[in-house]
Order: structure tokens, then C-alpha cells, then sequence
């Protein structure tokens, strides 16, 4: 047979022109995102990435992002969920409830909520997986309920402040143990090291990947890069080590982006959920049992989406009847512009949390300049469409 | 009579496959002409040429009307000079009236503003024409098969139709509505239009049907006339298959051996017609070795009888006991269905087979993912390894493995299909329709792939509507026909007209006929 056959095949040495226009849409995503940034602190006179603002940035997020990472596995199998923003409210309702109330230790009320978000998510999952009710219906009508019930358990009213411990986990800093005067050592250490262990992983990747001729983005990319994210981390460590150091939350995020990066790029179930939302009935036909995995996906999203509901009403330090309100577009647009796919199938987790951060750099940059709240509005509805128009354009021509 | 259609030397190549080859068709003013042959001999091609679905300049040769030289740009064109065709799949929308159906895209109005009143007076005309009583407000969803067959036809006589095209207009219907529906042919050939009916059942063709053109593998073999003296089938039997078979066939030496699979008595229902029995109690063996095929025509009844096998991933109130190696196996879901040791490779790779977006090696792994992983954490070196074993046993021509399967050929499609069941390691292995669409070499290298499986003591259930490919690669044949096995055969002492005259004689003996194929959703 011809020479194509043999094996193994000799990769195609990408040159790298051709390869950034392979990839051009995880690449366009991070550019975009830096660019929006060095826009931003142009604009703002350096402003955007003070240590308080970087650590306000960081907090104000972390609720979008942990459930950009439910919301993905939930669109990659093909499905949409409303109801998240209302869910924050609902469980940040109960949470208020537990412990100011009922003057409940935070811990059991924490894992009570989780539990109350898995319910949730299962109830809601059970329609979609096992009835097959649209999703879009299913979560509308979830996203009526629960802002609902969260009204009806505050009866219209806020109610805080939350113990102290509680606060901390959206308000707390990690402890430094070198206790220096002025500068957070440990974080510094822990963002210098942490994406060093990364640096070494990508580079045991790629020798491995070698050796199995799998096509690599050139060297030259794959070393700017790591050097690229190295400095950024490095930076970024260094300028909240000059603040009060690393949030908590931060420290949860990163943990839950690592895991979920695992999860969908490393696992069967992972695998299982692309291939639900690529082609169910293949996925069915080969033995995958698409109805639960479906069930599993809104499950995981409404764990999710109850731990942002707990870090929202820690950061505000009261529960009000409007928590969460419309997280959920927030939550939806992430992914989207960090390349998910509506019909299902396809989408990254690093793509939904850089969508999230750009979304959030936009928020934080636009107020700070002093656009009103409307022109943000719709500046970020049209960056959305561009970033999709972009999708499909690129799509288009391949 | 003069002609009022004249096709010369069309021809029509898809990428890889010659689908028409100088194709003839002559009808006359005022007869009713049928066309058959088997399945993807180009019937449908030729007609979809004619109506213009494929436009001028995608196909070659020539095509006149009325004496005049066309040239038909869209389906538009011919619909303009009277050619209507009304395909096998209903076009009707299920929720819209009878009348708003038959004004589709030709809606009785003035400046956009329908007059309904119109439009009613209209359908009931045309209603009256067909011979349908139902008021014109019925919702098409309503109506049976059969009446909507009906309305499309009424729909067609909306457009002052010229020439009527029937692609199967009887595979859905049950007797008494395929005599009306043939009696309205006879009375619109009274009327002067002419007709060309595409069908299977050649006693319908004996019935009404002036002349015959058959057509075999993209060719036409030859027009008979029988309105002098009536036709055997016998004669147009041997007209639709009597091809000769080279040697297309790779040779396999090993014999079948012991009892491997036994399915008894297995019955299936309509997914969502409960009761309405599609797979009537079909009992089948395979032996470890052997290829063992089931021949019928489309919506016979094969693939969902073994899709309901396989875990039961058609239809409901299924019934019957499988047993492999003389064990009762469990085949309830499709996964104990292939922890079981089955495997189903679908006739539909592209919808049920592949995950288009997803690249060589992932659609490989994805049944048996299990294989490629510890602890549920994927070794993607061993998948890639995986991936390029069978890459190079099946002779997949690709870039690599990391090709997304939706840009590979179908030949090379089915051998990704192919992959991902053999490495899920089954004891038997459906085969549906394995060739179908593909060209002739892929064909050979999947029979050898289908000769190496049993040379390693799999059995091989092999569902192929192409009978020379059934003759010539498996041992022993069944013969499916309305949801039932009608005839069992070896294959060495069967032929093309005993696999025929058992499907011919076999229909219509049974109650009613289902020939419906819709899936589980």
C-alpha cells in the first residue's frame, strides 16, 4: 500500500504559521484576554492591577468561574441551564437561614447546602435526562421556582451578618507562615512553585507525546508559552503578595479548574460527556449510558452552583432576595465566548475560565473607568456575538 | 405514441461511486411506466435527476420534455413544466390542515394575504379527486399513511401535473389502501396524465403498469412492454439481478463450527405505535465461524430486529431469549448486550456510527473505554497506540489518527466503525449494511476484514440488502420479509431468484405490512 500507511505516521512537521491557524481560536481567546487587559490598565492608569483591585477581580469572579465549570460539562452534553443565578440566591437564602436562625456552625451548613444543590440539580436533571423535556424549559422553570422559594424563605427581607469564620471563606487570605511585615511571602513561594510543578507537567507531557508522534504545537510556541504563563503567574503572586495575599477563594477556584481541566481532558466520563453532546445516539449505541450521564451533568452544576451561592453570600455577607440575579447570562456567556459549542460537544474548561475573565475584566475595567451600567450591558452583549460570529466564521472556512 | 419524456445517457458520479451510467428512460404520453431494480441501483438518482434536485450540469447527458431540451436548475424548474414527484418520506407538515398542506409554497393568495375561503373551495376539490372524504381542516398528524399519501398526490394535482413521479407510493400501505391507491393511477391515466411508478412489489407493476424499465448497478438493462402479454416476474427477476458475479469476493477457508448464538423466538413493537409488531418472532443460530446473512428488502424488518437484539435499542414490548455458547445471555441494555459479547455495526454511520467532530482515535476507543483506561483515567498513549493498530489492520487512509472522522471517506468511515467494534472484542458482530455506500475496493478490503473475524472464531451476522454481496460472502442465508424470517438457505445452493421468489411469495400474508423505520429517538 502506499507510503501513507506506515506506521507510526511521521508527524507532519507544523510549521507554525500553519498551526496558530489550526489553533487559532484557543490562542485568539488568550490574546483577547491580554489585550483586554493591557487595554484596561492603559485606560484605567494602571488602576486594573493594583493588589486591591487584582484581589477585588479575583473575588468578584470566583463565583462565575466555579460555575462556568458545571455550566461547560452541561453544555458540552448538549443541554443549558438557567436556573444557576437562582440557585446562588435560593442557597444563599438557606444558608442565612441555617445559620443565622437556627445559629447552625458553618461547617454542616455548608455540606447541607451542597446537598440542597445536588437535590436541585437532580430534580432538575431528572426532567431533561430521564423525560426528555428541553432543558431550556426545564431550567426556566427551575430559574421561577427558586428565585421564588429564596424569596419566600427570606419572606422579602436581607438577613446577616454571617459568623465570622463563614465570611472567611469568600473574605479570608491563606495564612502566611513566614509572617513578614508588609509582604505575603507564602504567596509568592506558592505562585512561583505552583506553575513551576505546571511548566514541569507540560514539559513531561510534550517529551511523552514525542515519542508517540502526536502532533505538537511547535517548540518555539510551546517554550514562549510556558515562559508567557510562568511570568504571568509569577506576576500576578507577586503583586497580591504586597496586598494581603492569596485569597481562599482563589485557592478553591484554582483547585476546581485543575480538577474539571482533569476531569473533561483525562477521564471516561469525561470522554463520555463530549460524546454525548457530539452525537448521542452514536454515544448510546456504544454502550454509553447517555440518560445518566446526562442526569450526572446537572447534578455536578447544581453542587456548583450552591458552592458559588455560599461564596456570594459570604462576600456580600448577607443573604438578599436578588443574590444571583442574572449570574446565569454571566455564567452562559463565558463558555460561549471561550468557544463552546451550542449544539453540544465540544468546548474546554481553560476556554470557559479565560470567557469568564474576560467577561469579568470587562465588568471590573468598565467600572472603574465609569461606563454606566447600560453601555456595559452592551458592550459585553456585542463582545459575545463576536466572539461566537468569530466561531462560526473560522468554522466556515475550514 | 410520441415521448413525453426522453432521458439520454445521464449519467451521475458521486465522489468515489458511479451511481448512473448512460442511463435510457423513454415514457410515453398517457402510460404508466414503472422502474425497479434493487436497492441503490439508481432509481432514486435518476428521479432526483429528472426533478431537478441534482441541477443541470452536475450530471451528464440529456433529458427532453414535451420535445423540448431542459435544463433544470432546482426542483422548481421541473415542478414549472408539470413533473411532480412525491418521494418515499411524506413532505407534509404534521401540524398544519390538509388544506394548508396541499397550498404549501403555492398558497391560494393575493399579495400575500391568503383567502382562505378559496383555498377551502380548492382542497375540496382536489380532494374529491383523489377520492379523500376528510374535511380539509384535518391536521395531517390525523390522517393515517395512507391518506397522507393522498394528499400528496392531491398536492401534486394543485400544480397541473404532467408527469407523476411515485418513489414507492405503497411500501407504508396496507392492501386495501394500495388498491385505492393504484386504481387512482388507472383513473388519472384515463385523465391523460402520465405516470412513472417506482415500486418493489412487481404484482402492483403487473397490475397497472404499461411498460417496465429496469435499471441494475446505475444501468439500464432494458424496457419491456406488457400490455400485449403480461410479464413473469421470473422474467423480471432475472432482469433486476442477473448480473454476473466476478470475482468480487475474497475467499475464506476456514468452516463454521460449533453453536455460538441462538435467538428464539424474538419479538418487537413499533417505538411508538404499541402493538403494531415489526420483528414477529424470529428465531436465528450462528455457529462460531460463520457468516451468516439476512437478505430482504427495506423496511423488512433487519435492522430493527437487530437493534432490538442489541440491548434493545429499537422498539418496545420486546420478547425472546438469546443464548450464546448455550447459555442464556442478558441483552436488556446495551451494555449488558455487549459485556454479552454482541456488538451492532449501524447501516447509518453518520448518525448513529460516528461522532463526526471527534477525531479517529476517540471514536475508536468509545466503546470499549474501558481498554484505554485505569481507574476511569484515560493512558492516552495506549489509545493512540490502539488507534494506529487498527489504522494499519484495517487499511484506514487517513492523515493520522487525530483526523476528525467527519472529513474521511465512507469507505474509511466504515472501517472506523468497524475499529471501534473490534476493539470492543465481541463473539458476534451484527453487521449492517457494511457496504453501503461505499466503492468497490473498500468493499473488498471489508469482506477480508469480515473473513479474518471468523477465521478468529467470531460469528458474523451480516444485513445486506445487495444480494450478490450476501451470496457471495456468507454461509448460510436467511431470507427477512414483513417483520418475519421467511426462508433459511445455504449459501451455497442459493441464488438471487430463490432469495426473490421467497420475499415475493411471502408478502402480503402476513396481516399488514410495517414497513416503517423510524428509531428509538
Amino acid at each position: 500500500m502506499s507510503a501513507e500507511l506506515n506506521m507510526p505516521a511521521p508527524a507532519k512537521k507544523a510549521t507554525m504559521a500553519h498551526f496558530v491557524k489550526s489553533h487559532l481560536r484557543d490562542y485568539g481567546m488568550l490574546i483577547s484576554l491580554l489585550a483586554i487587559v493591557a487595554f484596561f490598565q492603559y485606560m484605567t492608569d494602571g488602576t486594573l492591577l493594583r493588589p486591591l483591585n487584582l484581589t477585588n477581580l479575583v473575588l468578584q469572579n470566583s463565583y462565575i468561574v466555579i460555575m462556568a465549570l458545571g455550566m461547560l460539562l452541561v453544555i458540552v452534553a448538549g443541554h443549558i441551564d438557567l436556573s444557576v443565578g437562582s440557585i446562588v440566591g435560593f442557597i444563599g437564602a438557606l444558608a442565612a437561614i441555617l445559620m443565622v436562625q437556627y445559629h447552625l456552625h458553618f461547617i454542616p451548613t455548608t455540606i447541607i447546602c451542597l446537598l440542597a444543590g445536588a437535590a436541585i440539580g437532580a430534580a432538575q436533571g431528572y426532567w431533561v435526562a430521564y423525560f426528555r423535556i428541553p432543558s431550556f424549559i426545564v431550567t426556566l422553570a427551575g430559574m421561577l421556582v427558586f428565585r421564588g422559594l429564596s424569596l419566600a424563605l427570606l419572606a422579602g427581607q436581607s438577613i446577616g451578618p454571617f459568623p465570622v469564620e463563614f465570611q472567611r471563606l469568600s473574605s479570608g487570605f491563606i495564612p502566611d507562615v513566614f509572617a513578614m511585615e508588609g509582604y505575603h511571602l507564602t504567596t509568592l513561594l506558592l505562585c512561583v512553585a505552583t506553575p513551576l510543578i505546571l511548566v514541569g507537567l507540560n514539559v513531561a507531557a510534550r517529551i511523552r507525546r514525542h515519542r508517540f508522534a502526536i502532533e505538537q504545537e511547535p517548540l518555539a510556541l510551546f517554550i514562549g508559552k510556558n515562559i508567557t504563563f510562568f511570568a504571568v503567574m509569577a506576576y500576578i503572586g507577586s503583586l497580591l503578595a504586597t496586598y494581603k495575599g492569596l485569597p481562599n477563594v482563589l485557592i478553591i477556584m484554582v483547585v476546581l479548574i485543575g480538577l474539571y481541566a482533569f476531569i473533561t481532558r483525562d477521564t471516561t466520563i469525561g470522554r463520555r460527556i463530549y460524546a454525548l453532546g457530539g452525537n448521542e445516539k452514536a454515544a448510546k449505541l456504544s454502550g454509553i449510558d447517555t440518560r445518566r450521564l446526562s442526569f450526572y451533568t446537572f447534578v455536578n452544576m447544581g453542587v456548583l452552583a450552591a458552592l458559588a451561592g455560599l461564596i456570594f453570600a459570604a462576600r456580600l455577607n448577607t443573604a438578599t432576595p436578588k443574590a444571583g440575579v442574572s449570574f446565569e447570562l454571566d455564567v452562559i456567556a463565558a463558555c460561549f465566548i471561550g468557544g463552546a459549542s451550542a449544539s453540544g460537544g465540544v468546548g474546554k474548561v481553560t476556554g470557559a475560565v479565560i470567557g469568564a475573565f474576560i467577561m469579568g475584566v470587562m465588568n471590573n475595567g468598565m467600572s472603574i473607568i465609569g461606563i454606566g451600567i447600560d453601555w456595559q450591558q452592551v458592550i459585553k452583549g456585542l463582545v459575545l456575538l463576536a466572539a461566537v460570529f468569530f466561531d462560526v466564521y473560522n468554522k466556515g472556512k475550514s | 405514441m410520441k415521448p413525453l419524456l426522453e432521458m439520454r445517457g445521464i449519467t451521475k458520479t458521486f465522489p468515489g461511486v458511479k451511481a448512473l451510467d448512460n442511463v435510457n428512460l423513454s415514457v410515453r404520453d398517457g402510460e404508466i411506466h414503472a422502474l425497479i431494480g434493487e436497492n441503490g441501483a439508481g432509481k432514486s438518482t435518476l428521479m432526483k435527476v429528472l426533478s431537478g434536485v441534482y441541477p443541470h450540469g452536475s450530471y451528464s447527458g440529456e433529458i427532453r420534455f414535451q420535445d423540448q431540451e431542459v435544463a433544470f436548475r432546482g426542483i422548481h424548474d421541473s415542478e414549472k413544466l408539470g413533473i411532480i414527484i412525491i418521494h418515499q418520506e411524506l413532505a407534509l407538515v404534521p401540524l398544519l390542515s390538509i388544506t394548508e398542506n396541499l397550498f404549501l409554497g403555492n398558497e391560494q393568495a393575493t399579495k400575500g394575504v391568503i383567502d382562505w375561503s378559496a383555498a377551502t373551495v380548492r382542497a375540496r376539490e382536489l380532494l374529491r379527486m383523489v377520492g379523500l372524504q376528510d374535511s380539509p381542516e384535518t391536521l395531517i398528524t390525523n390522517i393515517g399513511v395512507g391518506k397522507q399519501q393522498l394528499v400528496e398526490i392531491a398536492k401534486a394535482l394543485s400544480k397541473e401535473v404532467k408527469l407523476l413521479i411515485l418513489d414507492e407510493p405503497t411500501a407504508s400501505l396496507n392492501e386495501s389502501d394500495s388498491d385505492a391507491l393504484l386504481r387512482l393511477l388507472l383513473e388519472f391515466k384515463a385523465r391523460g396524465i402520465t405516470s412513472i411508478l417506482i415500486s418493489h412489489k412487481l404484482n402492483e407493476i403487473a397490475k397497472v403498469a404499461d411498460r417496465v424499465t429496469i435499471l441494475r448497478d446505475g444501468s439500464t438493462v432494458e424496457t419491456l412492454d406488457c400490455r400485449d402479454e403480461p410479464i413473469s416476474q421470473d422474467r423480471i427477476i432475472k432482469g433486476m439481478v442477473g448480473r454476473e458475479i466476478a470475482d468480487r469476493y475474497p475467499k475464506r477457508t476456514t468452516t463454521p463450527g460449533e453453536l455460538l448464538l441462538e435467538v428464539k423466538g424474538w419479538n418487537a413493537d413499533h417505538p411508538i405505535h404499541a402493538g403494531r409488531r415489526v420483528v414477529k418472532d424470529v428465531n436465528i443460530t450462528v455457529r462460531r465461524g460463520e457468516v451468516v446473512g439476512i437478505a430482504g428488502l427495506m423496511g423488512a424488518g433487519r435492522t430493527e430486529f437487530a437493534m432490538s437484539l442489541f440491548g434493545g435499542s429499537y422498539g418496545q414490548n420486546i420478547s425472546g431469549s438469546a443464548y450464546l455458547n448455550g447459555r442464556e445471555i442478558d441483552v436488556s441494555t446495551i451494555r449488558r448486550a455487549m459485556q454479552s459479547g454482541l456488538a451492532y455495526a449501524t447501516e447509518d454511520r453518520k448518525h448513529y456510527g460516528l461522532v463526526l467532530d471527534n477525531d479517529i482515535r476517540h471514536n475508536i476507543s468509545l466503546a470499549n473505554l474501558t481498554g484505554v483506561s485505569k481507574n476511569g483515567v484515560i493512558h492516552h498513549e495506549r489509545e493512540i497506540e490502539i488507534a494506529n493498530e487498527y489504522r494499519k489492520r484495517l487499511r484506514i487512509r487517513c492523515s493520522s489518527v487525530f483526523q476528525e472522522t467527519v472529513n474521511l471517506s465512507g469507505g474509511n468511515q466504515q472501517k472506523v466503525v468497524l475499529s471501534k467494534w473490534l476493539f470492543s472484542d465481541p463473539q458476534v458482530l451484527i453487521l449492517d449494511e457494511p457496504t453501503r455506500g461505499i466503492d468497490v475496493g473498500a468493499k473488498y478490503e471489508i469482506y477480508t476484514i469480515v473473513n479474518q473475524l471468523v477465521a478468529e472464531g467470531r460469528g458474523v451476522i451480516l444485513i445486506s440488502s445487495e444480494m450478490p454481496e450476501l451470496l457471495g460472502i456468507a454461509d448460510r442465508i436467511y431470507v427477512m420479509n414483513e417483520g418475519a424470517m421467511v426462508a433459511e438457505m445455504p449459501a451455497a445452493g442459493a441464488s438471487q431468484e430463490k432469495i426473490m421468489e421467497a420475499i415475493m411469495s411471502s408478502t402480503g400474508r402476513t396481516s399488514h405490512s410495517t414497513r416503517s423505520r423510524e428509531m428509538t429517538q
